[in-house]
Parts: C-alpha cells; structure tokens; sequence
C-alpha cells in the first residue's frame, strides 16, 4: 500500500514537471512556425554580437514632431510591422509596435485647450526603452529583461502571458497575442521570428539589426524625422539634438525615465 | 477519513453530478481556449486582465477568511468558534485552488506555467503571490487534517500544530496584501496607485469572507443536520457587519482623496464606474447596485436582534457578500484599466466562453468544497 502510493506520487509529480516544461504541443501554442524560428528557441537573454555591431552605453532615440507627416508615418508604421511580423488584426486585439496617434493622447499632462492644432497633430508612440521600466519590474519570469544599452527585450519563448507587464506600462506601448498571429500574416520577413498566441511582444528598439551594424528600421524611412544613437555619447546625433532643441517625454513624473525624446 | 466522501445521500450524489456536469461544460470552453487562444474573452490590448483574475482578487478574500475565526479561537480563546473553524479551514482549501485555477486560466502560455518556479523572480510580485497562496494552501490543508483527525480519535491535537495555526494567521493577512501589492504599485493606473489598496481588501474580504461562510453553513444545516451552536453565526454576522463599515469607509477615504485632489487621471476611473465616462458606463448600475446591496446589508446586520434571526441573517449576508462580490469581482479590475494610460476608452464585458469557463473552474471549487464538508461535518456527526 505505502509503496504504491508513493509510485502514485512519484508518477504524478513527474507527469505534472514534464507537461510544465515540454515544448509546446500543437494543442497549446499553434505549430507550423518559419525556418528562423529554431534560432530563437535558444534564450534570447544571451543576444548575438557580430563584428560589425552597433553599441552604445545606452540607446535613446529623438522624434521631431516638426518632420513627422502622414506619408512618413505610415511608411515607418508599415516597415516596422512588416519586417517584424506584426500582423494587422481588426478590432481591439491588435498588435502595434510602433502607431501614430494624438499629440493629446501622448502628451495627456503637457497640451492645454488653447492649443487646439498641437493636440490635433499626430505622432508616433512606441515602447519607451524605459531606464526604470515598470514591465522589467513586474515580469514574473523575466521574459521581458534589460539589456546593459537600455533596450528592453522580450523573450517570446519565455513568456507565459500572464500580462503583468501590460497592466505595468503606463504608455501602452505592449501587445498580447490573443490568437494565432501567423493567420494574420500576409508576407512573412525569414529573417525575423513570427509568434505564436498567448504571448506579448513590442518594439525592441530593432536590437537585431543593431547586432549586423544597422540602425533601426523606423529611423532609416524617417525622412530625418527619427534619430537614434548614444546617450552616453556627447557627440552622438541624439545628444546634440537634445542640446539645441526643447524636448518632452511622455509621462516623466511617473518616474520610468523614457529614452524615447519628442522635440516641440 | 476520506472515506466519507463516498458515503453519500442521493441529494448528495444528485450534487455532484451537477458539478461534474458544469465542469465538463467549463472543460469544454476551456478547450476552445486552448485552441483559439484568449481571443475568446472579451479582453483587448486596454483591458488585457478581465473576469478571470477579478475571480482570482475576490476569491483571495473569500479565502482569507478562516483566520477570522482562528485569531478568535486561538487568540482570544473563544471556544465557541471551535465548531465551525474546520470549515473555514477547508473552505479557505477550496478557495485558494479556485484562485490558482483563474489564474492557469489567464495565462496565455499556461503549457509555460512552471517558467515562474525555474526563472524565479523576487522583484515580481506575481512571484510572492505564487509563493503565499500555494503556502496558505499548504498550511491550510495541513491544519484543517490534522485537527479534524485527532477530533475523530478525541485526542488533543499534536503540539506541534499550533505553530503552523499561529502561522495561518499572518498568512492569510499576506494572501490578500500581496494580491493588493499586484495592483497598487502600477504607474498610470490610477485607480490602484493607492496606499489605501491593501487594507481595503483586507476589510472588504473579511466582510464577504465570514459572509460566505455563515452561508454555507446554513446550506450545510438544511442538508446534514449540522448545528454550529448556539450564536455562533450571529458572532461572525457582527464579524462581518463591521468589516463591511471599515470596507465602505476606505471607499469613502479613497473618494475623498481623489476627488479634493482633482487630479484627472485619478479621477477618471472612479467616474466611469460611479457616473460614466465620455458616454461609456457599462458598470454604472452594478457599482451602484453594489454600493447600495453593502449600505441596506449593513442597515440590517449592525442590528444585534437582526442577526439573532437566521432569515434576516442569511439576507444581510447575501447582500453584503454580493455586493463585495460586484466591487471586486467587476469594478476593481476592469475599472481600473479604463481609461487607460492614453486616455482612450474601451470598454470591457466578459465573453459567453469566457464565463463557461469561469463557470467550470467554479464547479470544481465547490466540488472541493462539498467533498471536504461532507468529510468535516461527517467526523463531527460520527464522534457526537
């Protein structure tokens, strides 16, 4: 009796390890995925540094609103999401890595009523790159980390959607897989991992093309509206636009430290 | 002792087999969940926590129960408790699997469940809720076996018992802390960020807590005879009544607060449940409903002769644990995301799939909860 209880238990406890940490089964995550998508079974904490990549001590990016109009929006809106799998689903389930929208709703604190054409205006809101990011703080398994330049990345393969980090960012600059993405995928770019439902994902400041000695892709289509370089840098471009312009960020009381600056 | 449990009236048996049926139902959305993924629920990229972990906040209390009969038994020696304190041990049992369910529920991933035990991450708070409900559930299965067993041999329980009983007691403070410390520690959410969050959770779960169970043990008295003794709910009815003043207390407190203050952000929240926002106010009548089943449930059980009388006790109950019921199980979560951080408006409302669900996982709590009752109140029956 005592022995077989214990065999019950002993079975038991290894059913429920092995269904925690098995690869996803064609029931729970949707099978079928791209060539590139073995690459990105390996942990995506330990990031791949070629000969030619980019660095910077930390990474921030400069959008002058004044350069921003509805062609050159679009174009970046378009690029990121394409070379990215971004799908376009309908509806309130969408995913967005980087969208135009109101100067007012970007800017809740800063615009006043007698300003009625700036709050009208549109920009583009993306994931801040927070120095002090409240989704890095909450995530229960570090599925959303730091890197050491700043760029908040997600590990898609870690993430167990428990949206912890949605409920933290107070730009909502995070999207939830809530079905299947690849349904919602015209083209698929190789070279970038698609995702499968149940997981979050957002802009990551193009990490992977910084890693082969490219700027973001949301910078080259700017038309000079986007810069992207190295805070810690006093030469860089960034810092420099910073030094002779008057920039906001979004939200700054809340304390998370923005890396993405808007100049007025 | 478990044998108890198969030892059954067709009543009994009848009520099972309900349950199983519900469960099957859940099983079956749930599958569809599986399947599609959370695109099912009524959630969106606003709203991206709904009904599920609402459940999961409000059952935390319901949970947190037990230790309002405890702190009385043990700590203030009133042995009247003694009777009715193995169910609340067991029903804090079925509630916090009912909590670990919703939250499997939730996760987008759950097949990646076991990721938060092998990347474990302290500066989550999501780490220490896993980490105090699994051990409230632990302590609580422990305490409520042991004691319950050594009732059945009429032996004193064993010495070493009263730690983990005196252990419960902050425990079940912790369970319902860090579940408000999951929430008040948002940046941009306005209807969170406040101090007040933890202990109006606190008091609005020892209210809906004792409630719950004054009520199922009426159920419990129709079906098997059980007596609790004499007085004993009307005792716990006063335990209630007064969390539920402290409960609307700190709503008024948090009222107060946001609007002196006039800051809009905070603001914003507390009118779209209360009055409507930009013509959006799904929740207005049931946060009104709410507020108003709380006021005439305390109108009725801070009586003392009211609570004597078993119907106008089971009504205030009622009221008072509804009402709690739509405050947390509703407002609490989906207010807090609306609007959100840019100001935009979308409104949530819960799928039919997404309550099949809800509706299994709460079939299988109260399986628990019947099966440990019928082996509770079976002891008891056995030793009088």
């Amino acid at each position: 009796m005592k022995t077989q209880r214990r065999n019950f238990l002993k079975i038991a406890a290894m059913a429920v390890l092995g269904w925690g940490v098995r690869p996803a089964s064609e029931i729970l995550a949707s099978g079928g995925g791209t060539a590139s998508e073995g690459l990105l079974f390996a942990s995506r904490h330990k990031v791949h540094v070629g000969p030619n990549a980019l660095t910077a001590s930390r990474w921030a990016m400069v959008i002058d609103t004044a350069k921003l109009n509805e062609k050159v929006m679009e174009d970046i809106v378009h690029t990121c999401h394409s070379i990215h799998n971004v799908p376009t689903i309908p509806g309130n389930q969408n995913i967005k890595w980087i969208w135009e929208t109101h100067m007012d709703h970007l800017f809740l604190e800063d615009l006043h009523e007698y300003q009625p054409e700036a709050g009208a205006k549109s920009a583009l809101a993306l994931c801040n790159h927070c120095d002090n990011p409240p989704c890095v703080r909450v995530c229960p398994t570090k599925a959303t980390f730091q890197r050491e330049d700043g760029i908040v990345m997600m590990d898609f393969h870690r993430c167990i959607g428990c949206r912890y980090c949605m409920a933290g960012c107070p730009y909502g600059s995070r999207s939830f897989n809530f079905m299947d993405p690849r349904k919602h995928l015209e083209t698929t770019n190789p070279d970038f991992p698609t995702r499968t439902k149940g997981v979050v994902e957002k802009c990551e400041f193009c990490a992977e093309r910084l890693a082969e000695g490219k700027m973001p892709a949301c910078v080259e289509v700017s038309e000079g509206a986007l810069a992207f370089g190295d805070l810690g840098d006093p030469e860089s471009e960034v810092r420099k636009l910073l030094a002779e312009r008057f920039s906001i960020r979004r939200s700054p009381t809340l304390g998370t430290k923005p890396c993405v600056y808007y100049l007025v | 002792m478990l044998e108890k449990a198969i030892n059954g009236s067709k009543v009994y048996w009848g009520w099972i087999a309900f349950l199983l049926l519900l469960m099957s139902i859940g099983a079956a959305c749930y599958w569809q969940q599986l399947s599609h993924g959370l695109t099912i629920t009524g959630m969106s990229r606003d709203v991206t926590w709904g009904f599920y972990i609402a459940q999961f906040t409000f059952l935390v209390g319901v949970a947190a129960s037990a230790v309002m009969l405890v702190i009385p038994k043990y700590l203030h020696n009133y042995h009247k408790f003694g009777k009715i304190l193995i169910l609340g041990e067991f029903n804090a049992v079925a509630m916090v699997i009912l909590c670990l369910l919703f939250i499997v529920a939730d996760l987008g991933s759950p097949q990646r469940l076991m990721n938060v035990l092998i990347h474990p991450t302290p500066n989550s708070v999501l780490f220490w809720d896993m980490v105090v409900l699994n051990g409230y559930l632990l302590i609580n299965i422990l305490v409520g076996w042991v004691t319950l067993e050594s009732e059945r041999k009429q032996i004193a329980p064993p010495k070493w018992i009263k730690f983990f009983i005196y252990l419960s007691i902050p425990w079940a403070v912790s369970i319902h802390t860090v579940t408000a410390f999951l929430y008040c520690g948002l940046p941009g959410r306005g209807y969170w960020l406040t101090a007040v969050l933890a202990a109006r959770f606190l008091a609005s779960a020892f209210a809906a807590g004792p409630a719950f169970l004054i009520l199922v043990t009426y159920i419990a008295k129709i079906f098997t005879g059980f007596d609790p003794g004499k007085g004993v709910l009307a005792t716990l009815g006063k335990t209630v009544v007064y969390a539920m003043c402290v409960n609307l207390f700190l709503l008024l407190c948090e009222v107060f607060t946001v609007f002196y203050s006039q800051i809009p952000s905070h603001m914003a929240h507390l009118q779209y449940l209360f009055v409507g926002y930009h013509g959006h106010g799904v929740l207005v009548p049931w946060m009104w409903s709410a507020m108003i089943m709380a006021v005439v449930g305390i109108l009725i059980l801070i009586v003392p002769k009211n609570r004597e009388q078993d119907n106008l006790l089971i009504i205030g109950c009622l009221l008072i644990f509804i009402g709690a019921w739509i405050d947390k199980g509703l407002g609490m979560i989906g207010g807090g995301f609306v609007p959100n951080p840019l100001h935009e408006i979308t409104e949530y409302v819960p799928s039919q799939l997404e309550l099949g669900v809800s509706l299994g996982i709460y079939a299988t709590g109260f399986l628990v909860l019947t099966i440990l009752y019928k082996v509770a109140i079976g002891v008891k029956q056995e030793i009088e």
